[in-house]
């Protein structure tokens, strides 16, 4: 089984590294990142948080657009090419189909997050001519952007599953916003003083993906470190709604006809 | 033991999007393929061979009926080790190439390292793909991907081989290199199960045939007595005939066709083929071909339930050696 899974993977991330989509994002995500530099230099005292800001910034939100371009086109491409059929008239199981999708496209993010991090820290070595061990706190935030992507591909995957390529993205990109806000939303349910609106808005909080949390570049700017206990319950979510999505996917996959 | 045993298998689809309805793609249908036998499932497009092909390796799931392969249930998925498939009008990777491709088809039955270089080697030559292995699958012609659609069928040196159609989008030496391949696993032992609607690859190369249409089983057993291929009439070709021979003939022939100097009559009753030979040498007109005419699968449709367009089945297509003319 993992031999299967393994070599689907392989097979997804050698198709999104060698989609050209993702070269220009990545170039563009370089480019952002240098340009952090020039913003800087015009921000006086206020350099380095600037370009820790805007870098991060831009690990995420291209991370978030390879994750979503690439993520929605994952299973449906698939079926749209008819190339499924070659592969579940194999030995392979649906389950282990979906699994290897899903890790092939988060190694591909995680390769793509690495490249654009280390483009990162070559515009922090530029601007302060040296690093020190306190800038690898910023690696902290990369983790937890890395986090958001994995449970933003489980949402593309699980869309691609049932729905066509633009709708998977509105409502990956909607569900990424609304999760971004979700804090907010139950603040505004308990403010309404209605029980109604308060038990909808707490069952919309707990049941869209929370992204609030991982949001932390802001405190990572301004040299605060992330608490120890965020690092934990933050995998621990990631983890546990990763494979609520996969579970939901392999379901949905396991009853899908390929006409 | 049987390769294949189909019990009743039974597909809906439904239709139409805010009225949905159902549409039977696949009535009832009842098969047993034996081991080591060459079955073709043949019809028109639209029969409900894909439909079948798809139902077996579980790509789609029936209405009611049940199936196994291989003496398995086809929920065992691991049985699919042991069975290859060729899809119809198949499409691979754009950014695989023909090497890397079966590799990973390989890895997915399994394969040792070792066992799947040794096994992408044959099948590379095997297919007339070693040139080209090297290229990526988007640049390939429709024949080479169906060339590269077969090897990975093959590639676990399967007991049962599931193609559909698999002469579409070859040329004549495709085709017939797909039926050489098609014989020398027969002759290995391997069950081979195909569709196709062209007769002619059948008839060469199947053991026993089940036809249908509008997925209904419409017959089964060898080719020649579902279609009764005795000879249903002569054709003769004749150069230059005289009109007064034509005249003569005419009670004796089904048709005549005028096309430049020749002109084709087709003798229905054998009785009379004597007699008509010689009228035509007493003439002394020249005699092109004499060629026996075949009933097509299309003229079995025909005969079975009309063309579906007011034409009367003798209106029909004539297969005549593989060349198709019309009345």
């Amino acid at each position: 089984m993992t031999r299967r899974v393994a070599s689907i993977a392989l097979n997804t991330f050698k198709e999104s590294v060698r989609e050209r989509v993702l070269y220009n994002l990545v170039v563009f995500a370089l480019l952002l990142i240098g340009a952090a530099i020039l913003f800087g230099s015009i921000s006086v005292g206020i350099e380095q948080i600037i370009l820790v800001n805007l870098g991060l910034s831009s690990i995420s939100v291209f991370g978030l657009l390879m994750a979503i371009f690439i993520g929605i086109g994952l299973v449906w491409k698939e079926i749209d090419k008819r190339t499924i059929f070659s592969i579940l008239s194999k030995p392979v199981r649906r389950g282990e189909f979906i699994l290897g999708k899903y890790l092939g496209l988060l190694l591909t993010l995680i390769i793509n997050t690495g490249i654009m991090t280390l483009g990162f820290y070559a515009a922090l070595l530029y601007q302060k001519r040296t690093l020190a061990l306190a800038d690898l706190l910023a690696l902290e935030a990369v983790y937890f952007i890395l986090l958001q992507l994995a449970i933003v591909v489980g949402l593309a995957l699980l869309f691609s599953c049932i729905s066509t390529p633009i709708l998977s993205a509105v409502f990956t990109f909607s569900l990424y916003v609304v999760g971004n806000f979700l804090d907010d939303i139950r603040w505004f349910g308990q403010e309404t003083g209605s029980a109604v609106v308060e038990s909808l808005t707490s069952g919309i909080y707990y049941l869209l993906p929370n992204f609030g949390d991982f949001n932390v570049i802001s405190q990572i700017a301004h040299g605060e470190r992330v608490p120890g206990y965020l690092l934990i319950s933050n995998s621990l979510y990631a983890l546990l709604y990763v494979s609520i999505l996969i579970s939901a996917a392999i379901l949905v996959f396991e009853e899908r006809e390929f006409k | 033991m049987s390769a294949i045993e189909i019990l009743d298998l039974t597909k809906d689809y439904a239709v139409g999007f805010f009225r949905k309805r159902l549409r039977r793609a696949l009535d009832g249908l009842s098969l047993h393929v034996e081991v080591g036998e060459v079955f073709g499932l043949l019809g028109p497009n639209g029969a409900g061979k894909s439909t079948t092909l798809k139902l077996l390796l579980r790509l789609i799931f029936p209405t009611s009926g049940t199936a196994r392969l291989l003496g398995r249930e086809l929920g065992d998925v691991s049985m699919h080790a042991r069975v290859g498939y060729l899809p119809e009008n198949p499409y691979f990777y754009d950014h695989l190439t023909t090497r890397e491709f079966l590799n990973y088809v390989g890895e997915l039955f399994g394969l040792a390292s070792a066992q799947r270089y040794r096994r992408v080697g044959q099948l590379l030559d095997r297919l007339g793909l070693a040139d080209s292995c090297d290229i990526p699958l988007r640049k390939f012609s429709k024949g080479m991907v169906q060339r590269v659609g077969i090897a990975q069928a093959l590639m676990n040196d399967p007991e049962l081989i599931f193609l559909d159609e698999p002469m579409s989008g070859l040329d004549p030496l495709g085709r017939r290199e797909v039926r050489d391949l098609i014989l020398e696993l027969k002759a290995a032992g391997k069950t081979v199960f195909f569709s196709t609607h062209i007769l002619s690859d059948a008839e060469m190369l199947c053991d026993r045939v089940a036809i249908l249409n509008r997925g209904r089983l419409h017959g089964r057993g060898e080719l020649r007595e579902i279609l009764s291929l005795g000879v249903s009439a002569t054709e003769v070709v004749l150069e230059n005939p005289a009109p007064e021979l034509l005249t003569e003939l005419q009670p004796y022939s089904r048709a005549a066709v005028r096309t430049g100097n020749r002109v084709r009559v087709e003798i229905a009753e054998e009785a009379a083929l004597a007699k008509v030979l010689d009228m035509i040498l007493r003439r002394g007109a020249q005699v092109v071909s004499l060629n026996p005419v075949k009933m097509s699968l299309e003229d079995y449709f025909l005969a079975q339930m009309g063309d579906g367009a007011g034409r009367p089945p003798a209106e029909a297509k004539r297969q005549v050696q593989g060349e198709e003319v019309r009345k």
